[in-house]
């Protein structure tokens, strides 16, 4: 009984809201709207199906997510070392600074059609494109987690008989985990704004290139299909990422005990 | 006495404020602190004490004068003054109370088996035995405070500092903490600088008190010795015979250090 409460405590609400919108959605499309250009759910999961009976769904939601995942772990495994020398070295973030400052304010659906000219629009416009919307939230977190660690932490293993470099490894690189693992969190959901518009503008597969075949072919259960099935893998990954974060997060606070 | 072990030699310590003005916050401090001794240093707030256990540490350099330990001229941290901190947010989060005992321990490439035992051991002398597994979001403030001075002790340093341990506990695992903390050092007779602003807790704990003046140009004002140490009750004659000669050497100094910030 106990199981099954906390189950539902847990849960529960969730279940609920889940329900609630895709019955307001279910309601909407028959009653509000009733046209063929707004879909209800069950027709759309029925097409869905189909999809992926076919294999077609699974083929441009591998092809979307691979290039996430590739552009997302290289601009993660490239960022976290460049934050934590940002935010260890001051003479590395003042030199380092203009260019993050100025970068990260050119949004990455701008940068697409520089991608697509340097690199065609293969993978590797994509993949570059992820880097560069994943390496600055990672780089401006990770060295902010860096600065928040509290100056006794370093103290105390500076007493304890720490060298510099065990304090970096066992110190300041264990403080910073939350602050990384929030920069990657926020580095994933612009990742699926990203490879969307760019797979829109140029791509032979992927849940954008769905979506604009969708459009172009006035397929409009397709564009659905897509539509949920970026929402639910957004929802998927943010979830992970939430949950490590939480699992981690307690423990790993960069400034309380 | 023999040499002592600590010496203020004339220090002081000018910090300029972000408007660019000096402030000399301590000015000819001296003292000395013997081998074995439980020094407390006694002070209004702002006069500069926890500043003197800084450049003690290591953590700060003095802007005049020197600071010998043992002979040799204070340079940076190490693991000679283990530092016991006011709040919690020395601890290490991510590691359990006995891991961050070990800590100390396992920079220095101690064997895994011994490293553990002596942890657990230090935990046991703090009364943290059965909390090994926790971490340090799971204890409370009195435990954290714990694992720190079991943190110190397990890594055997030639003298502890402490910048008021117990400030920010209630009052009940104050008197507790004051208690555990006076026999824990009558069997180990480690050297202690015992930073705090609270005379019934100087008295209580310490074998010489150092009452400093108000900030600025803070030093020592007058020594103090004590023999209590955690022994004798509040209520005796010598507790409230000390208690009022360090409270008549201070008293001036609080107004003071009162009327100067408002």
């Amino acid at each position: 009984m106990g199981g099954a409460r906390r189950l539902w405590a847990g849960y529960g609400g969730y279940a609920l809201g889940f329900a609630s919108l895709f019955l307001l959605w279910q309601l909407a499309s028959l009653y509000l709207v009733s046209s063929v250009l707004f879909p209800p759910p069950t027709i759309v999961l029925k097409k869905a199906v189909v999809l992926a009976r076919s294999g077609v769904l699974f083929e441009h939601l591998w092809a979307s997510l691979q290039r996430i995942l590739t552009g997302f772990v290289a601009g993660s495994l490239l960022g976290i070392p460049i934050g934590l020398a940002m935010g260890s070295f001051r003479p590395v973030r003042k030199l380092l600074e203009p260019y993050t400052e100025f970068l990260r304010f050119i949004p990455s659906v701008a940068m697409i059609t520089v991608a697509v000219i340097w690199f065609g629009i293969g993978e590797a416009s994509k993949v570059f494109l992820i880097i560069y919307t994943t390496i600055f939230i990672v780089i401006l977190n990770t060295a902010a987690g860096v600065s928040a660690i509290a100056p006794n932490k370093i103290r105390a293993a500076e007493s304890l008989g720490a060298t510099r470099a065990q304090i970096f490894f066992h110190v300041a690189l264990p403080a910073t985990v939350p602050y990384i693992l929030t920069g990657m969190r926020l580095a994933m959901a612009n990742s699926f704004t990203t490879i969307v518009a760019a797979e829109l503008i140029a791509a032979n597969e992927g849940l954008g290139k769905m979506l604009w075949d969708g459009r172009l072919f006035m397929l409009v259960d397709d564009i659905f299909v897509s539509l949920v099935t970026l929402g639910l893998l957004g929802f998927a990954t943010d979830r992970m990422f939430r949950w490590s974060i939480y699992t981690f997060a307690g423990k790993y606070s960069p400034s309380g005990g | 006495m023999a040499t002592p072990l600590v010496s203020f030699h004339d220090v002081g310590k000018t910090y300029r404020t972000l408007q660019g003005v000096d402030y000399p916050a301590i000015e000819h401090f001296n003292v000395d602190i013997e081998v074995g001794e439980f020094f407390c240093l006694l002070g209004p707030s702002g006069c500069g004490k926890t500043t003197i256990l800084k450049m003690l540490a290591g953590f700060e350099a003095p802007t005049a004068g020197r600071i010998r330990m043992d002979g040799r001229d204070v340079d940076g941290a190490s693991r000679d003054r283990g530092v016991v901190f006011q709040g919690d947010d020395s601890l290490y989060g991510w590691l359990t109370a006995v891991e961050n005992v070990e800590f100390g321990l396992r920079m220095r490439g101690v064997s895994k088996r011994e490293r553990r035992e002596r942890a657990l051991r230090h935990l046991e002398l703090v009364g943290l035995h059965g909390q090994e597994q926790k971490y340090p979001a799971e204890l409370s403030g009195g435990m954290k405070q714990r694992i720190q001075i079991a943190r110190v002790l397990a890594n055997e340093p030639k003298m502890l500092l402490m910048d008021e341990p117990f400030a920010a506990l209630d009052a009940q695992t104050r008197s507790l903490m004051q208690a555990e903390l006076a026999s824990i050092w009558r069997a180990a007779r480690t050297t202690v600088l015992f930073i705090t602003h609270d005379i019934d807790e100087a008295v209580t704990l310490g074998t010489r008190i150092g009452v400093m003046r108000a900030g600025p140009r803070s030093h020592v004002k007058g020594l103090v010795s004590v023999s209590l140490n955690g022994a004798h009750s509040r209520t005796d004659d010598a507790f409230l015979r000390y208690y009022k000669e360090v409270y008549e050497m201070i008293r001036d100094e609080v107004a003071a250090s009162l009327a100067h910030r408002t």
